[in-house]
């Protein structure tokens, strides 16, 4: 049994609160300097480029990426083999978010409750997702996600008669009826199989996987080019300017399923896609 | 890259003269007015209140920034989308609004009563705050300071880079852009 400290926790969930909200992955930056060159359209060039001069001044400066700094979403993977002393993981967890809030200088963006709406001014509490797995670590993914992007995805669960053309549809159907208000190019993460939930958990664990690396089963990487390419002749382009780069990315996780069900979930991820992930 | 300096307060020639797809810089005045702003304004107009600030010939500018650290003027500072203002914009436009800036899509309603006040709006690039606020020279609380953050500011702007989604003819940049680079499916 390892032994880990509830105060280490906090400590490196600021840390990747505060990097995630200043700076962009390189993989990611690398995907908008590659996407800078490709684009055709001079009004979604433009927009590229405002992209990557933000990445730079967001980074020396030490300044949010975007005003809207999300709410905190962390995955964590609990190795069952970990003991989190001297506190809850949860509050732990929490604390780090408050604690890198008030440093950071991030927006108070999260409301108490759905109805009363009450800002807690502290951006807790964050949404958490843990996952027993074998070992001795303890892995955490984090992600301010912006509301632009999470307000346009979508949860449906096809007939499975409807199968890879269904889904393709839905996908499709999702990303241009956002059109300009995700905050395009996007991320599209797309979860197949399991439950409701399932699907929607895979689509968001989807937009964790550094762009470039594909889903290591060779049909559904297949799935993924096809899809990136279907997004992309939408024409949609930068903050829906008109374009021919919607989504740097398509990842697709699956899960088995019911033979009866065909969950599918589609989270998109804004063009302020920032996220970080570490292990203790 | 041809841009069109625009100097605020807006005239109805200089809004005639802006069509979609120009790249405009801006400067003069922009109140920033998020959703509680927006419903709080909106009241005002509803009971006969004068307004804290006049939006005749004004622009608004959709946006909650991030905090000022110390020794700036203000954090990161990018558009908010611009769907969740419809149900406020047409009482706002009945006030003098010339333009507004924002992300995002306007419902067909709110396109055409911009049309009909002879307002603009301008769509600035979502998710480049930090990029933004370098254009932002001062700031001002404008009204409702009980909102914090969520309060009105006046921001005195120098060539902030904006471009015109729908025009006063009836152009709309997220429709026409799309059809521009959109390529047939094979399937």
């Amino acid at each position: 049994m390892r032994t880990i400290d509830a105060a280490t926790v906090t400590e490196v969930v600021a840390g990747l609160c505060e990097e995630a909200s200043f700076v962009l992955e390189q993989n990611v930056h690398s995907a908008f300097q590659r996407a800078y060159q490709e684009e055709i359209s001079p009004l979604s060039k433009d927009v590229l480029a405002q992209i990557l001069a933000n990445s730079a001044i967001a980074a020396e400066n030490r300044l949010p990426i975007c005003q809207d700094t999300g709410i905190i979403l962390v995955l964590i993977e609990l190795g069952q083999d970990v003991h989190v002393s001297g506190g809850s993981l949860y509050a732990a967890i929490n604390q780090g978010v408050r604690n890198a809030s008030q440093k950071c200088y991030l927006r108070k963006s999260i409301v108490n409750d759905p109805i009363e709406r009450t800002n807690t001014k502290d951006n807790t509490p964050a949404v958490i997702h843990c996952r027993i797995v074998d070992g001795d670590r303890l892995k955490i993914s984090l992600m301010p996600k912006s509301a632009g992007s999470e307000n346009v995805s979508t949860v449906k669960v096809l007939n499975p008669a409807d199968g890879w053309p269904g889904i393709k549809k839905f996908v499709l159907e999702t990303v241009d009826q956002a059109g300009p208000n995700p905050c395009p190019p996007v991320i599209v993460g797309l979860g197949i199989g399991g439950t409701m939930e399932k699907a929607a958990l895979l689509a968001k664990e989807a937009l964790f996987r550094p762009i470039g690396r594909k889903n290591p089963t060779e049909t559904i990487t297949h799935l993924e080019d096809e899809l990136l390419d279907a997004v992309n002749k939408l024409g949609i382009g930068s903050m829906s300017r008109g374009g021919r780069i919607t989504a740097l990315a398509v990842h697709i996780e699956v899960f088995a399923t019911h033979m009866s069900s065909l969950p599918v979930a589609v989270n998109l991820l804004c063009c302020a896609a920032r996220y970080k992930t570490t292990e203790i | 890259m041809h841009v069109k300096e625009v100097h605020i307060p807006l005239t109805d020639e200089v809004v005639a003269d802006l069509h979609t797809g120009d790249h405009v810089s801006l400067s003069g005045k922009l109140y920033t007015v998020g959703d509680r702003a927006h419903k709080r304004l909106v009241q005002y107009i509803g009971q006969g209140k004068q307004l804290p600030f006049s939006l005749a010939n004004q622009v608004v500018y959709y946006v909650v920034a991030t905090p000022a650290p110390p020794g700036r003027i203000v954090g990161s500072s990018g558009p908010t989308t611009a769907t969740r203002m419809d149900c406020y914009t047409p009482a706002l436009l009945a006030q003098g609004l010339k333009g507004v800036v924002g992300k995002g899509y306007r419902s067909a309603e709110v396109a055409q009563a911009m049309r009909e006040h002879r307002a603009v709006y301008f769509g600035a690039v979502c998710g480049v705050a930090a990029f933004l606020s370098q254009y932002i020279k001062n700031l001002r609380l404008a009204a409702f300071p009980g909102l914090g953050a969520e309060a009105v500011y006046e921001y005195t702007v120098v060539d902030f880079p904006v471009v015109v989604i729908n025009d006063i003819h009836g152009g709309d940049l997220h429709l026409e852009g799309r059809k521009a680079y959109a390529v047939t499916q094979d399937d």
